[in-house]
């Protein structure tokens, strides 16, 4: 489009992006193509009994599913949950994608998106991810996971951050009232969250929102935790935030309402300084 | 694919269809909210899909508490049965690698659903018009040969303006290269029109030359547009802005402004 001033600016539109399809392509074009698109795909990678069972055609019986995306809400069910030791590790997802990052030492993966069952009550699980899962991969996830998942009587919670600048509101909120939360629920949903329902215009997109569209279209109880955060990185208010949203399932996930102060401060070290523009 | 929200899935048999593209300045799918709104039409089914990028929220359309807090999905087909109309909404990007997938889903979708017609809602990229284009109106419409067979009258009457054929090379004077259809930034549209064209289905496209900004005023055009050819609201001879605005449709640009700016 042209200025003003005469200069010639390329625009784009935040709905579209021009793709040119062209119907011959090469050989090697399609291969390369299908090469990257077969690394680009979610693998669930289980622990040797549930593979067994998987295997035979069975699911993993599950009656409450507690999802945390994000680093405030997975590192929430580390303190929170996860310390008390009685969690079994099921297994973990992998997922490659351009914003994955090679990590020596401890492959990254394993430890980004990891599944959890409590010993005395196996009926309860719950899954920690804290890698970026691209827009392309998050149908795949959500489909992979739940396909394992007996669907009777399952019940799903998740747990999601967000930053409280992508919450719109009508009076600008002063930055006090962060952090907190707003849920969304699906239609089978019965309880009652236990907070604020998360006004129009706002929407919940990523992981949870996939979450959400599979539950709402499988019929299967589910709601989803937001929390919107004013801190970049993770923080023990936020963390605390999500408190109430596990209240109900207290019992049956053995939910430590105060936590040790040394594993919150070890839990919350200050993330890698990448640029030291804002320290 | 399409999942009904009751047990007893609808029948859509003989139904218009009108469904948004993902196009520039997104005048199609508030076009498509519009009627929705206006016309108080009720959700019966989604389609689930992994061709749409996921996004999750409350009921767009609700006028009272009551009704505020009901899941709503990325692409849903709401119905008003006695206009016999169906509306398809999508509300997400199309996957980028899945475009062509998600255009082979719609028109398996539109066929096996039976409906009469279908009428795309989309827009093109202002600043590609050529000269010719840019005078004059800046709604265009098409259809293929099958819905010509049963509408082409209608269509004369209405006096609109097909969307023209432009040269392959601008500026190069090539004898042998003919003037294609064109539409930048129209996202599926051109795809799902060819589509529709070599299945032999009856369907419309109708859009408008806009850009990205405030395209509230583009949606109100190209929905009144619209109702000039299928009558969805009962008396024409109403002032116009007839149609409500949905609640969705708050806060486009952004929240309130912070007081502690001043």
């Amino acid at each position: 489009m042209a200025t003003f001033f005469g200069e010639v600016l390329s625009v784009y539109s935040r709905a579209v992006e021009e793709d040119d399809e062209d119907p011959e392509q090469d050989e090697e074009d399609e291969q390369i193509r299908r090469e990257l698109e077969e690394k680009r795909e979610v693998h669930l990678r289980w622990s040797p009994e549930v593979s067994e069972l998987l295997k035979s055609g069975n699911k993993l019986p599950c009656r409450e599913f507690i999802l945390a995306v994000g680093h405030n809400a997975a590192k929430f069910l580390s303190v929170y949950v996860l310390t008390s030791a009685n969690w079994d590790t099921l297994g973990h997802a992998s997922v490659w994608n351009e914003r994955s990052r090679a990590v020596t030492g401890q492959s990254s993966e394993e430890s980004a998106c990891v599944f959890y069952r409590h010993k005395e009550n196996p009926t309860v699980m719950i899954c920690q991810v804290t890698c970026y899962v691209a827009e392309d991969q998050l149908f795949q996830w959500t489909e992979k996971v739940f396909d394992c998942l007996q669907h009777r009587e399952l019940s799903v919670t998740v747990l999601s951050d967000s930053s409280v600048a992508d919450y719109k509101t009508a009076d600008y909120l002063c930055t006090s009232s962060a952090p907190f939360l707003r849920s969304l629920h699906t239609g089978t949903f019965s309880g009652q969250p236990v907070c604020q329902s998360l006004e129009q215009p706002n929407i919940i997109t990523g992981l949870p929102a996939a979450v959400l569209n599979h539950c709402q279209v499988q019929r299967i109880a589910t709601v989803v935790y937001q929390c919107y955060s004013d801190v970049i990185g993770p923080d023990s208010v936020s963390m605390e935030t999500f408190k109430p949203a596990l209240t109900k399932l207290a019992k049956s996930i053995q939910l430590n309402s105060s936590p040790n102060t040394d594993i919150l401060r070890k839990m919350v070290k200050t993330t890698d300084i990448q640029s030291n523009l804002y320290i | 694919m399409f999942v009904p929200s009751d047990n007893s899935p609808p029948s859509l048999e003989d139904f218009t269809l009108v469904m948004p593209a993902v196009a520039v300045g997104n005048v199609g799918q508030l076009a498509v909210d519009l009627i929705v709104s206006t016309l108080n039409m009720s959700r019966v089914g989604f389609i689930h899909t992994d061709c749409l990028i996921p996004m999750a929220g409350n009921n767009p359309y609700s006028t009272c508490k009551e009704d505020a807090q009901e899941l709503h999905t990325p692409a849903e087909v709401y119905v008003a049965p006695e206009l016999k109309l169906a509306v398809l909404q999508i509300r997400a990007p199309i996957v980028q690698t899945k475009s062509k997938k998600f255009r082979q889903l719609i028109v398996s979708w539109i066929k096996a659903s039976g409906f009469s017609r279908t009428v795309i809602l989309s827009s093109s990229h202002a600043y590609q018009r050529d000269d010719q284009q840019m005078k004059g109106t800046p709604l265009r419409y098409l259809a293929t040969p099958s819905l010509l067979k049963a509408s082409a009258n209608a269509l004369k009457e209405l006096g609109w303006r097909e969307m023209e054929r432009v040269a392959s090379f601008p500026g190069l004077t090539e004898a042998n290269a003919e003037p294609r259809l064109c539409i930048p930034g129209g996202g599926i549209t051109k795809g799902l029109y060819t589509d529709s064209c070599s299945e032999d289905l009856p369907l419309a496209v109708v859009l408008l030359f806009c850009s990205e900004g405030d395209n509230i005023p583009d949606a109100f055009a190209l929905v009144n547009h619209l109702n000039d050819w299928l009558h969805l609201l009962d008396d024409p001879s109403q002032a116009p802005n007839k149609w409500k605005i949905p609640t969705s449709w708050n806060l486009l640009f952004g929240s309130g402004i912070p007081p502690s700016m001043f």
